[in-house]
């Protein structure tokens, strides 16, 4: 690391509530400080082109790639990935609703369609199933849990409002 | 069992749901290991040849990097071929990748950049410059035909092409009715959502290896034979797998480089392969195949004949069941089969979930549509026309067969009645409407490898199962959870699996659907021994309760047996040796597929509205996981249908997709409704169990369902796949 240390910048970004820092290289993405600075691994790398959807996090709020972004542009930022949402004994109801329709099946993609699900709620543009299937679009999931993902989230859209995590 | 399954048979949650959508599940890339060196993949750029030089020069000076691996300089592994053999390869000589200056596909891996971060060794791997001495290369299957052969060596544990029956050529030519039609299908990758990777702990004593596969004792004994570790303790874990679809039934070219850069090292090293590197680690093979099938007025098959040619790499015949259904499935005596290989300067291509059948099926269940319309008959009756109760291409009963509930429940719930049977005759506002049908079948078999299991009493009076089984997202951990709580009488709570360890009792590769009947029946068997053990030892410390067994195995009774007895001793391991099914019955696996399909007109753009698919795959474990692997296997058979097309430019001999932008796969946009069906079938041989297995039917008859859909909406017959807009387009105009 030491090589590198000269071009190195330093990031504030607030993850999951916790503050943390990280000296990083400015080349370095969000998903890859997560994962492999900060070991948090439940966001997911499926492709790092922003492309398949495994790594959605929330930023500010906001559903986002983060393979997409460096980590030194967010510096600042509230940052929430799957590890914020839930907790053993009370899984957020998206996650809840995911296990009981059986949206998943390998597991690689779902941390990524739960943070998506819960910025689209947020967004509140989807309404039906189908605007839901199409704002669901940039998750991919190759074990095909699509039909599930949807009923999960349809199910929690139209519960009525309680409050939610994040 | 003294008591009806309880457990099993329902809709149990997913036991590994919770963590999983916590984040939690750990797979390969994501192990926290000390001092962890980055390792990224330089592959070679044309298709065949040999590598002149490799100036690293700059890689190496570029901070951080560590070292950068060669054919040069890398260590020591053998040089024969056969000790690189594993399980689920097929003739021939297993690639190695750094063996050599050869280079045999685009896309092989010709050197590995290790840094102490994964952008030092992903940047420093763009500035290894290459140079290569070119040969001329063919990678186009139609180039290649007139060069297909019959391999002469069976793959181990794939049953032969049946042998023919009658004279199918006299018969075809004499037929009052006759189709006969090429197919075609493309190369397809698996693409799991999770990237292959590796994760290796190098230890004096012990090498820990997080891997991507499907069967972590293969890659165990796969790394002890060729990298000679026969010193340290080698363990593979893969406790969770991001889906694999057939990629990881063989050790990957992910863990070989990983270790082997490991070993050079004698350091802890990472090798996640990219998304465009994953395209060069194996593909379903793409085919050409020609269907001819005569039949009198009426549609009663008279003569089936079909030939397959599919792609296979130069150093391995490649193989799988393309043709093995295509003698039994329909009532016909005169059959004649024909499976044969090209070599093409590819990677070897490998089992793609239904590997085979899905390839196989699309053209003889296309061929059959035909058919209905050359006969004027209704796809559905003729099916029913040719229905068979035996296999007779062995001449022998199946063991059980609900085909023929899959056609009236299928059909049922389709509304198939309503169906008009003229192409171009339904409409829905500007689309044409379609539907098509086709039938699917799958081996049901148990593991010609045997498995093991153990279970024990834990202290706290729950009980723990072993198996080094993984689970690839197929509910392998629910159903087994399941089978031994049914078997110890408990609740699901109070038992604990694990899987997917080396380290674990020996278990065969995850693949094939065998793993519900394999290592379901082992934990079974395991479960009753240690239920047994359990019951005699409570006799003799005077435990007596009520006398039934559900009390003697319950939480109070345990642990009054745990305060007088060694619990240490309370465990069982059992081994299943393939069941003695003999060659009296064939097991098999069947389903009906429904299709709908809507498709602008003008734009030629296709959707998928409905599939109905009903399955007949005996006893269903769980029927929530089941179904999903149903409808998983069917979006992949979308995917097949109208999208999945590796495709190669052959001027360079290259996969001219590098992402998902190029390699489109089903996303949710894509995907309507499906529904599932499992007709009931009760088997009592084909495994101890009466489970069939469920996760390749799925695949089967998705894409030629839809294919015959979209005839049945436009009147055009498209034979190639996949039917992308603008083949539909260009057929129309
Ligand atoms: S990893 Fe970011 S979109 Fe695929
Ligand atoms: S659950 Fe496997 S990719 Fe979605």
């Amino acid at each position: 690391m030491e090589a590198r240390s000269n071009t190195a910048v330093g990031v504030t970004l607030t993850i999951n509530g916790v503050e943390r820092n990280a000296s990083i290289e400015p080349c370095v993405t969000l998903l890859d400080l997560l994962r492999e600075e900060f070991h948090l691994t439940g966001t997911k790398k499926g492709c790092d082109h922003g492309q398949c959807g495994a790594c959605t996090v929330l930023v500010n709020g906001t559903r986002i790639n983060s393979c997409l972004v460096l980590a030194v542009s967010r510096n600042g930022s509230e940052i929430t990935t799957i590890e914020g949402i839930g907790t053993p004994d009370e899984l957020h109801p998206l996650q809840e609703a995911f296990v009981r329709h059986d949206a998943l099946q390998c597991g690689y993609c779902t941390p990524g369609q739960i943070c998506s699900a819960i910025g689209l709620i947020s967004e509140g543009r989807a309404k039906t199933r189908d605007e839901i299937r199409e704002a669901m679009s940039g998750n991919l999931c190759r074990c095909g849990a699509y039909i599930g993902i949807v009923d999960a989230i349809e199910e929690v859209m139209a519960a009525p409002k309680r409050k939610t995590v994040p | 069992m003294d008591r009806g399954p309880a457990i099993t048979g329902k809709s149990i949650p997913r036991i590994d749901g919770p963590l999983k959508v916590r984040g939690q599940a750990k797979y390969a890339a994501e192990y926290e290991v000390p001092d962890l060196l980055h390792a990224a993949i330089v592959s070679a750029s044309i298709a065949k040849g040999r590598v002149i030089s490799i100036d690293s020069a700059d890689a190496k000076s570029f901070p951080g990097v560590v070292a950068v691996l060669t054919h040069q300089n890398r260590p020591w592994f053998w040089p024969f071929s056969f000790l690189y053999k594993d399980p689920a390869g097929p003739p021939g000589q297993p690639f190695r990748p750094l063996y050599n200056d050869r280079v045999h596909f685009s896309g092989q891996p010709v050197a590995l950049v290790v840094g102490d971060t994964y952008e030092a060794a992903r940047d420093a791997a763009a500035l290894v410059r290459v140079s290569y001495h070119r040969e001329q290369h063919s990678t186009d299957l139609a180039a290649e035909v007139s060069r297909a052969y019959k391999s002469p060596r069976r793959r181990l544990g794939l049953a032969p092409t049946p042998q023919p029956t009658g004279d199918a050529d006299r018969a075809f030519s004499e037929a009052p009715v006759k189709v006969e039609a090429t197919y075609t299908t493309a190369a397809e990758n698996h693409h799991p959502m999770e990237l292959f990777a590796t994760t290796v702990e190098w230890g004096d004593k012990t090498v820990t290896v997080y891997d991507k596969t499907q069967s972590p004792k293969s890659v165990e004994i796969f790394l002890k034979v060729a990298f000679r570790l026969f010193r340290r303790k080698v363990r593979v874990v893969s406790s969770f797998v991001g889906g694999a679809f057939g990629l990881g039934l063989r050790p990957q070219q992910s863990v070989f480089l990983a270790v082997l850069a490991a070993k050079a090292l004698k350091r802890s090293i990472r090798l996640v392969i990219p998304r465009d590197q994953m395209f060069a680690l194996g593909y379903r093979a793409n085919s050409i195949q020609t269907v001819s099938l005569g039949a009198d007025k009426n549609g009663h098959l008279l003569a089936v004949r079909h030939r397959a040619i599919a792609a296979t790499s130069r150093n391995e015949d490649a193989q799988d069941p393309m043709l093995n259904f295509s003698a039994s499935l329909y009532r016909c005596h005169n059959v004649k089969l024909a499976y044969e290989l090209a070599k093409l300067d590819t990677v070897s291509p490998c089992d793609m979930r239904a590997p085979g059948a899905a390839t196989g099926m699309f053209a003889l269940e296309c061929a059959m549509d035909e058919l209905a319309y050359a006969t004027n008959v209704d796809p559905l009756v003729l099916r029913l026309a040719n229905y068979t109760e035996r296999d007779q291409s062995e001449n022998r009963p199946f063991s059980s067969k609900a085909l023929r509930e899959c056609y009236a429940q299928g059909a049922e719930r389709f509304g198939w009645a309503k169906r008009s049977h003229a192409p171009r005759s339904m409409r829905k506002g500007k689309e044409l409407v379609g539907w098509g049908m086709a039938t699917g079948v799958w081996e049901a078999a148990m593991s010609p490898v045997p498995a093991r299991a153990k279970v024990r009493l834990l202290a706290d009076g729950r009980f723990e199962v072993t198996s080094s089984i993984t689970d690839i997202g197929t509910g392998t951990y629910t159903i087994l959870t399941q089978i031994a709580a049914d078997a110890l009488e408990a609740s699901i709570e109070r038992v604990v699996v694990k899987l997917g360890d080396s380290a674990l009792p020996f278990n065969p590769i995850q693949g094939g659907s065998w793993t519900a009947a394999t290592s379901g029946s082992a934990v079974q068997a395991a479960c009753n021994k240690l239920k047994k053990k359990i019951l005699s030892r409570a006799k003799q410390a005077g435990i007596v309760g009520n006398g039934q067994s559900t009390e003697l195995l319950s939480p109070a009774a345990l642990a009054d047996l745990l305060r007088l007895s060694d619990h240490d001793n309370l465990s069982a391991t059992a081994t299943i040796i393939n069941f003695p099914f003999g060659k009296k019955y064939t097991g098999a696996t069947h389903s009906a597929v429904f299709a709908e399909v809507r498709i602008d007109e003008e734009l030629a753009v296709v959707r998928v509205t409905r599939l109905v698919c009903a399955v007949a795959a005996g006893r269903i474990l769980n029927p929530a996981t089941a179904r999903s692997q149903i409808i998983g296997a069917s979006v992949m058979g979308i995917g097949k249908a109208l999208y999945e097309d590796a495709a190669t430019d052959h001027n360079l001999g290259r996969c001219m997709a590098h992402s998902f932008a190029d390699y489109h796969i089903p996303s949710n946009a894509d995907v309507y409704e499906i529904e599932v069906l499992f007709a009931e079938e009760t088997d009592d041989k084909v495994s101890p169990i009466g489970v069939k297995g469920v996760g390749e039917i799925g695949s089967v008859a998705v894409a030629p369902a839809i294919a015959n859909a979209i005839f049945h909406a436009t009147g055009q017959r498209i034979r190639d796949l996949p039917i992308t807009i603008d083949r539909l387009a260009r057929s129309r105009d």
